[in-house]
């Protein structure tokens, strides 16, 4: 479904005399109560490079992220402009509740941190990190992370499977909790740039009414995620 | 619940306080006993100030508890009996209680919304590493909020820490939101349940749905429904 390319940011990165070179290890919760996050993608670029800006459009490479789940794209961008990365950390999806460690080695120049990963189940929703300075004081940082609307899709909440850009509806509902039969919440999306996620609205019937997400289940309050990053 | 340790013999030591920095200067054997003057215990005494931001959930009565090990909770993990207790019903009496605890001390009364209360807790002789503190919004099935073990080996005297924390669902209870299982002035219903019909692990708290938006069964209504944060907390090491 997802081709994944793993580039392990192993001790390789070892190039002589660079001072700014920083070995990071990274922890990423996913704090939510029913929410899945699909396959990471944690980068670390340079300051004129990022995977998404709150109140611009999406790119292509997000969009795919953000209605699929496909980090394939935003991969290939990100190694064409020379950013460090890991990708797909935790195998898979990342559960409600669960945590994800992972090491990442910034080169000189990418001194900035950056996360996209879908929510699921939803349209076009996903957890970010927009270009977080990395500190060059080694220490322990930690803080929380929002939910974000790519402003693709609409919110229809209808899962149907369908994860293609552009495609309406919901690729899939991995706590196998959703509902059928839905007429859809919205056919809309009134803003198409990215903002903050207004939350699944979901219903009480799961054999009909607009949405086939549960609104005991597949709703959330921000913040979505905890990540922890030691610097060394 | 405050443990006071009397100084024995061998264990008796002056103490100077220079700078904010406790040296221990010198151990007196049997031989000096009736020489040396009696030490004052040393008391590490904070202030704990709690306000409830929400609309319409009144919060139990606060605990605060003084620990060097261990977390009142951890994302991801089942609640532990005490923190299933606190969330479901507001009965804080496990958690302050707990092995961990130095010392543990309750708030005196339910946080009303716009309201605060301030708490003070003490321990003598040992500055404490960790403070702790749980409440329950109690016009939910198990939604609690708090702070998880906040250091404060490092606070200095009149120093103050101060934060706005979010609310957790202890995944113990299912969130029917119905009437017979919240314990609030909202419904009237059953507190604790020994039973963990969810998904049983904690997490960030989704809200509550309420019946004004889509939740036909539920008791609640628009009014409280809630958003992050929930309370305010400032911690003050007062002595």
């Amino acid at each position: 479904m997802m081709k994944m390319k793993l580039i392990a940011a192993a001790a390789s990165f070892a190039v002589s005399g660079n001072v700014w070179a920083q070995d990071l290890q990274i922890t990423v919760t996913n704090l939510t109560q029913g929410m899945y996050f699909t396959p990471l993608v944690i980068a670390a670029h340079s300051a004129d490079a990022s995977m998404f800006v709150v109140g611009e459009s999406a790119s292509p490479e997000l969009q795919a992220i953000a209605e699929g789940g496909d980090i394939s794209g935003m991969g290939t961008l990100l190694t064409s402009v020379s950013a460090d990365l890991v990708e797909n950390p935790a195998d898979g999806l990342l559960a409600p509740g669960a945590r994800i460690e992972t090491s990442l080695s910034s080169a000189d120049g990418n001194d900035y941190l950056s996360l996209a990963s879908m929510l699921l189940p939803t349209n076009d929703g996903f957890v970010g990190l927009n270009s977080w300075k990395i500190p060059t004081e080694p220490g322990t940082y930690s803080f929380t992370l929002n939910a974000y609307d790519a402003g693709t899709e609409a919110n229809d909440e209808i899962v149907n499977g369908a994860g293609a850009p552009g495609e309406p509806g919901i690729p899939a509902a991995p706590g196998m909790n959703a509902g059928i039969g839905a007429t859809g919440v919205t056919s809309t999306e009134d803003n198409v740039l990215v903002h903050i996620h207004r939350g699944n609205l979901g219903d009480d019937d799961l054999s009909g009414g607009k949405s086939d997400l549960d609104n005991t289940v597949h709703r959330w309050l921000n913040p979505v995620a905890r990540i922890t990053i030691v610097v060394n | 619940m405050t443990i006071y340790r009397n100084p024995s013999k061998k264990s008796a030591v002056k103490i100077l306080v220079a700078a904010s920095l406790l040296l221990f200067v010198s151990a007196c054997d049997d031989d000096d006993e009736g020489l040396m003057p009696e030490p004052e215990p040393m008391l590490y005494r904070y202030q704990v100030t709690v306000a409830n931001l929400t609309n319409a959930q009144p919060l139990s009565p606060f605990a605060v508890v003084l620990h060097n090990e261990g977390m009142l909770w951890n994302i991801g993990e089942s609640a532990n009996d005490a923190m299933e207790n606190l969330a479901e019903s507001g009965d804080n009496s496990q958690v302050l209680g707990l092995g961990v605890a130095l010392a543990g001390v309750s708030g005196e009364d339910i946080i009303m919304p716009g309201s605060s209360e301030t708490i003070e807790i003490s321990l003598a002789d040992a500055m404490p590493t960790y403070l702790s503190g749980a409440t329950m919004l109690v016009n939910t099935n198990d939604a609690f909020t708090g702070i998880n073990g906040l250091n404060i080996s490092q606070m200095a005297l009149n120093e103050s820490i101060s934060m706005v924390m979010g609310s957790y669902d202890a995944g113990t209870e299912k969130n029917s939101e119905l009437a017979e299982t919240i314990p609030g002035p909202a419904a009237g219903g059953e507190g604790y349940n020994a039973d963990r019909d969810d998904v049983d692990f904690i997490a960030a708290h989704p809200g509550v749905v309420t019946m004004d938006d889509g939740l036909a069964q539920s008791v609640l209504t628009q009014a409280h429904r809630f958003d992050n944060p929930t309370i305010r907390v400032t911690v003050t090491r007062i002595e």
